[in-house]
Order: structure tokens, then C-alpha cells, then sequence
């Protein structure tokens, strides 16, 4: 899996309220039994005028020049809530999105960002919203080491995660490789477990 | 200090404390759909790495295959065999049982595995689809993930997971008439918002939960991951065992009698404390159905569209002007009369065969309105068999139903069927989200009462006036 540690870059705005994985990646973009290509598919119903054809919507946040490249994502609260489809993170990864900065998230979306190198960071809806909401596009620094985000007047935002995501983050760890290694733990609990609960096992 | 369900669950599954308050849980059942599943089978392929319990997994083909008399793996959603192929073949290759197309079995997996008995009381259940709370309805500790988890559940037989916070939701009081589990969850969502569970495992409980058949339990719980909850649960009683009791995976001979023994345990003790309790009274809970774009949208059927200026804050007020847009509604507008184009009884929400016979119940001697495309999915073909041994297909096909097979059907638009731009649709479904249904359509949220009585209207109409009747 790919790192996470430091990026700096343009955040886009998108600050609303439950933007749903439907949203983020429809249905009928997920063509193949696949991760790739995603990226195309990505908000498509807000993105293209035209679906079918890819006419881009100018008014859209992520067809505005400066917006076009942003690998960091303002987004409102719950963000990403909805179906389970991986194909969102995937969708955003393959866009080329980093981090998304919301004040909360889905929570399966969420565990879906950590293991596929998306920050899923959170902050406080009012930070969010200043962010959000400034007259110019905003470079941020995002240390997840540090667990700050540098702002464009040099203000540093601290951001808290769980210990096991920022681990997973930054050394951009293989998740099953890590619990594998505890395998004759599983199995001892497994042993015991069936003796207890034997009706579980077929 | 006593323990909540959701605790004890959560111990006896714990494989290990990994710290900062994530545990490594045994996974009891994994289910896979071709849909997300397939991605599963196939990062776990690609890595070389074999599924570690086969026996204990399954996968229901059900969100891709299509729901016409005489289907085949040829799908109207363009692509769709090739997710099929996939998927199976990769079943057959990892040795995973598959409830596939023309097989008496098939259907929605949160239908098809309480009702085969795969879902069990106290079992914790995965699957990479979000609606995997509906299991919940039996006291299943079942979650929804992605399909990297689900790998990672198939190759390890567990999953490292946050302790997520207590939540009790305690129904309390005598359901009023035409009003049902839908209407309970809606009403609980609209009330403290779709980010409301946020964080939370939730027990849904109460006197009125208790009187819920399990069928209606499933419903209540399927919504939970739309209210934002880690997942939903209720309590498992003797309505439960009776309900699980000689269903083909279920524990049998001795085996049962240890497993209902168990069960007898699976209760939040008395002095349980939760990190946050919601009381409702039901005598308040009326006829629901959404307006909007998030299933928050919603109101009593016979209420009025909001104004976006009365709204919480301002995020609340830009979602509701966007969702008017794209409902073609306005402020004040009156839900009751508003007319509709289409009716969509179905998904892991509402086609069991309880939600069946009361549609049907509303739909007897009567006939759809013209112009209005009606559609009922039976949510697995053993839900279809059993409505059709009494008789409720004719009730549909005569009232103007079409009466489909089994599976996710238009409950969500995949790139195949669906009812068209700005279509106007009453549906018994989970979510009204911008283009879920197809692009442009304007879903509605409802009982399936409520879809049954409206499609008979030809507008949004209160299923009370159908009730008692016909
Ligand atoms: S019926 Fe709808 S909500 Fe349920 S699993 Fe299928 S697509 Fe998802």
C-alpha cells in the first residue's frame, strides 16, 4: 500500500453535507471487476453535463483550473456515508486525491481510506467551513507524523486519527501480512472458541 | 457495572487487544455479493493468499443479475456478466458456496442469510456491503465493510476493529395503525439526523421492539448504517429462536439446544450503561415518508416539504435547497397528493414476506393508477415461493404489479434498468440519494404500505385510508 506522511497541495472545496459514495462514484461506473480507470468515473453526475459523452460541467469545483489537480479535498460532515463500495476510495485515488479533510465520515468509507493510503482527516466543522469558504485556493501542509495542517497564513491545525490508522498510514503496512503474523494467536482463540460455542462451526 | 449486548458480544469475540482501543475480532460468517465481493476474491488471488474457513463463507449473486422472468447471466447492466463470471469462478476456485442464479436459494444477502440460517444470534457477520446491519435483526453483531476488509476477514478469520461507542434506542409505547418498523426508522433518522449514529453500536430496543416480528426487526436495522451507525442490533428473544429454528444452516439436534441456551444470555444486563440513550414514544410516530435527498428528509406523510431557512445550520439549509432542486419540490409543498410515476417494492429493506402480505393487504380488489410502473421484487426466491404458495402474486400481478424474481433489482441503478429522469417514484428502498434509482429519478422513501396505497392513488397517499377496507 502507498504511504501517507507529508503533502503539501491545493485543497478543493466540496463542503457539503452527506456526500454519499453513490455520489462519489455511481454505480454504473463501475464497469469492471477492477480498481483502475476509476478515476474518470469520479462524481461523475456532478462532473460531466453529459455522462455519457464526458461533457464537463465548467461550474463544477474540480473543472475549475485551479482546482483541476488538488490532491486534498474540503469536504462537509459525513462525508462519503452510504454504500460500502470501495470503488469510492479507489475512485478518489485513482483521481489522484491524497487526503480528504472533512469534520466526520462515513465509517466504512473511512476505514476504506486508511487502507488504501487516503488520509481521512478530520477537523472541526468551523475549520473546515473557513477553508472552505476563502476567497482563494488553499495550499495546505498536511504532516501526519506530526498530526498538523499548516494553513496558507501559517497557522498549524492539530488533527487527532487512531494510533493503528496513522501506523497503517505511514509505514503503509499490507493490513492481512500484519495479522497473519499472529496466526497461532487466532488459532489458540479458535480452539477454544469452538469448544465453547460449537454450534458456530459447520 | 453491567455489560451492554454489544459488549458481551464484543468479548467473546476478542482475539487480542491490540491497544488504543482496537481489538482483533473472530469473525464468524463472511458473505460476499458479485458486486464487491468479487473484488475480495480477486485481491486475495492476486496476493496469493487462500481463504482461510471456506465453509463459513458464502456469496449471493444479487445486485448485478437481472430480475426478469427467464434471466440468464446476460444482464441489462452493460458489462454485468463479466462480474458474474468472476465472481463465480473464483468462488469455485477459493471453494465458497454460492446461492446463484436458478438456484430455489437465491436472492438479497441480508434476505437470503437469516432466512438459510447463515446469520445467527450472538454470531458476528461481515459482508462488503453497508446494509449488513440488517442481520442485526436476529442479535447478529454484523457490520458492513470494504472489500479490502473482506479480504482480510477471508484470509485471517477476523478483523482488527475500533471499539465503537454504546448507543440504546428504546421504542417505547403501542405502534398506531399503518404505522410499522419503517416509519419507526425514518422517524428516528429525521429526528436526530443521518449523521446521528455516528460512532455508535446501537441496541434497538423498547416494548415496541419486542412486539416487532424479527421481519420487521431486519427492517428497523437496516437503516441503521443510514443513520451513520457502526451497526444496529436488537436483543434476540423467543420470537427470534422460534424464527431460526430448522432453517437449513442453522444448528440442529444437540447443537441446538446449546446454541438456545446461549442465546437465553444475549441481553443487555439491567444496569448496562450506554454512552448515549434515545427515547422515543411511538404513539408519536405517524405514517413516514422522504421528501429529499437524505433519508433526514423526512416527515410525516401528512406534512409539508420544509423550508431550508428553518434548518439546524447552514451546511442543513444548502443540502435541503439542493435536494429541492433535485426533487423538483418547493417549500410548503404538501407530500400527500403529489403525483408519482412509478411504485418499488423490494431490497434488503422491505421484501420479506410480511412486508409482501401487507402490501398485498392494501393492494386486494383494487388496481394501480394509470400510467404508474409498479414493481415488486421478492427479496430471495424463497420469499417469492412462499408469497406465491398463498396466493400474493396474483394480488400484485391483478392490481398491476409487475412480480418480479429475486434480487437488488431498481433499488439501485447499476447502468441498467431504472424509471427514468426526473420519474417520481415511491419506493419501499433504503435510499433516496441523488440518482440512486437512475439518473434524475426522484425517489421517495416509504413503507411498503405506503408505496402500495400511493401507487393505487397515483400520488403520495396515506395507507390508513386503505386499511380495513377492500
Ligand atoms: S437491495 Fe439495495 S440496499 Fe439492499 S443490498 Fe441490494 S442494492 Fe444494497
Amino acid at each position: 500500500m502507498q504511504k501517507f506522511t507529508r503533502l503539501t497541495g491545493i485543497a478543493a472545496p466540496l463542503f457539503r453535507a452527506n456526500v454519499d459514495t453513490d455520489a462519489i462514484i455511481p454505480s454504473r461506473e463501475m464497469k469492471k471487476v477492477s480498481k483502475e480507470g476509476l478515476g474518470e468515473g469520479m462524481f461523475a453526475d456532478w462532473r460531466y453535463s453529459d455522462v455519457a459523452n464526458r461533457v464537463e460541467n465548467p461550474d463544477f469545483i474540480l473543472n475549475w483550473p485551479c482546482f483541476r489537480k488538488a490532491p486534498i479535498l474540503l469536504a462537509g460532515p459525513n462525508f462519503g456515508c452510504g454504500s460500502s463500495r470501495e470503488h469510492a476510495v479507489w475512485a478518489l485515488q485513482d483521481y489522484g486525491i491524497r487526503c480528504v479533510i472533512a469534520p466526520s465520515f462515513g465509517a466504512i468509507f473511512q476505514g476504506n481510506c486508511v487502507r488504501n493510503g487516503i488520509l481521512p482527516l478530520v477537523l472541526p466543522e468551523p475549520s473546515v467551513a473557513a477553508l472552505a469558504q476563502a476567497a482563494t485556493p488553499q495550499l495546505l501542509t498536511v504532516d501526519l507524523a506530526a498530526q498538523s495542517v499548516r494553513v496558507p497564513d501559517g497557522t498549524e491545525l492539530p488533527f487527532t486519527i487512531a494510533p493503528a490508522d496513522k501506523e497503517m498510514l505511514l509505514e503503509g503496512l499490507d493490513a492481512i501480512g500484519v495479522t497473519l503474523k499472529r496466526l497461532p494467536a487466532i488459532r489458540d482463540f479458535e480452539g477454544s472458541y469452538r469448544a465453547r460455542n460449537p454450534w458456530l462451526f459447520f | 457495572m453491567g455489560l451492554s449486548l454489544v459488549e458481551k458480544l464484543w468479548a467473546r469475540h476478542c482475539v487480542a487487544d491490540l491497544g488504543d482501543g482496537t481489538d482483533l475480532l473472530y469473525i464468524d460468517r463472511v458473505l460476499l455479493h458479485e458486486r464487491t465481493g468479487s473484488m475480495a476474491l480477486k485481491g486475495l488471488k492476486e496476493q496469493g493468499r487462500a481463504v482461510r474457513h471456506p465453509d463459513r463463507a458464502f456469496v449471493c449473486m444479487d445486485h448485478i443479475v437481472d430480475t426478469l422472468p427467464g434471466r440468464s447471466d446476460t444482464t441489462i447492466m452493460p458489462g454485468g456478466t463479466a462480474f458474474i463470471h468472476e465472481t463465480r469462478a473464483a468462488a469455485a476456485e477459493a471453494g465458497i458456496r454460492v446461492f446463484d442464479i436458478g438456484d430455489d436459494r437465491q436472492g438479497i444477502v441480508h434476505v437470503v442469510s437469516p432466512e438459510q440460517g447463515i446469520a445467527l444470534p450472538g454470531a458476528t457477520l461481515v459482508c462488503p456491503d453497508s446494509h449488513t446491519c440488517t442481520q442485526g435483526g436476529l442479535g447478529t453483531l454484523a457490520w458492513g465493510i470494504g472489500s479490502t476488509e473482506a479480504a482480510h476477514a477471508l484470509a485471517t478469520q477476523t478483523l482488527v476493529v475500533k471499539r465503537p461507542k454504546t448507543m440504546r434506542v428504546r421504542f417505547d409505547g403501542a405502534l398506531p395503525p399503518g404505522v410499522g418498523a419503517k416509519d419507526m426508522i425514518l422517524h428516528l433518522i429525521a429526528a436526530h439526523g443521518a449523521g446521528g449514529g455516528s460512532g455508535y453500536a446501537i441496541e434497538l430496543a423498547g416494548s415496541a421492539v419486542s412486539a416487532l416480528s424479527v421481519e420487521a426487526r431486519m427492517t428497523l436495522c437496516n437503516m441503521a448504517v443510514e443513520f451513520a451507525a457502526w451497526t444496529g442490533l436488537v436483543a434476540p428473544d423467543a420470537k427470534t429462536i422460534d424464527w431460526v429454528k430448522g432453517r437449513p444452516f442453522a444448528p440442529k439436534g444437540d447443537l441446538w439446544d446449546a446454541a438456545i441456551a446461549d442465546w437465553q444470555g444475549l441481553v443487555s444486563d439491567a444496569d448496562a450503561v450506554f454512552d448515549k440513550e434515545i427515547r422515543i414514544d411511538c404513539a408519536a410516530i405517524a405514517p413516514t415518508i422522504t421528501w429529499g435527498t437524505s433519508p433526514q428528509h423526512a416527515v410525516p406523510l401528512t406534512g409539508h416539504v420544509p423550508d431550508p431557512d428553518t434548518a439546524a445550520d447552514a451546511t442543513a439549509a444548502q443540502a435541503r435547497r439542493r435536494a429541492l432542486d433535485y426533487m423538483g419540490l418547493k417549500a410548503g409543498d404538501a407530500l400527500v397528493g403529489l403525483p408519482i410515476d412509478g411504485a418499488f417494492i423490494g431490497s434488503c429493506t422491505n421484501s420479506r414476506l410480511s412486508d409482501l402480505r401487507a402490501a398485498a393487504a392494501v393492494l386486494k380488489g383494487r388496481k394501480v393508477a394509470a400510467g404508474i410502473r409498479a414493481i415488486c421484487v421478492p427479496g430471495s426466491m424463497q420469499v417469492k415461493a412462499a408469497a406465491e404458495a398463498e396466493g400474493l402474486h396474483l394480488v400484485f400481478q391483478a392490481a398491476g404489479f409487475e412480480w418480479r424474481e429475486s434480487g437488488c433489482s431498481m433499488c439501485f441503478f447499476a447502468g441498467g434498468e431504472h424509471f427514468g429522469k426526473g420519474q417520481r417514484v415511491v419506493t419501499s428502498t433504503n435510499r433516496n440519494f441523488e440518482n440512486r434509482q437512475g439518473p434524475g429519478t426522484r425517489s421517495h422513501l416509504a413503507s411498503p404500505v405506503t408505496v402500495a396505497a400511493s401507487a393505487i392513488a397515483g400520488h403520495i397517499a396515506d395507507p390508513r385510508s386503505f386499511l380495513g377496507e377492500g
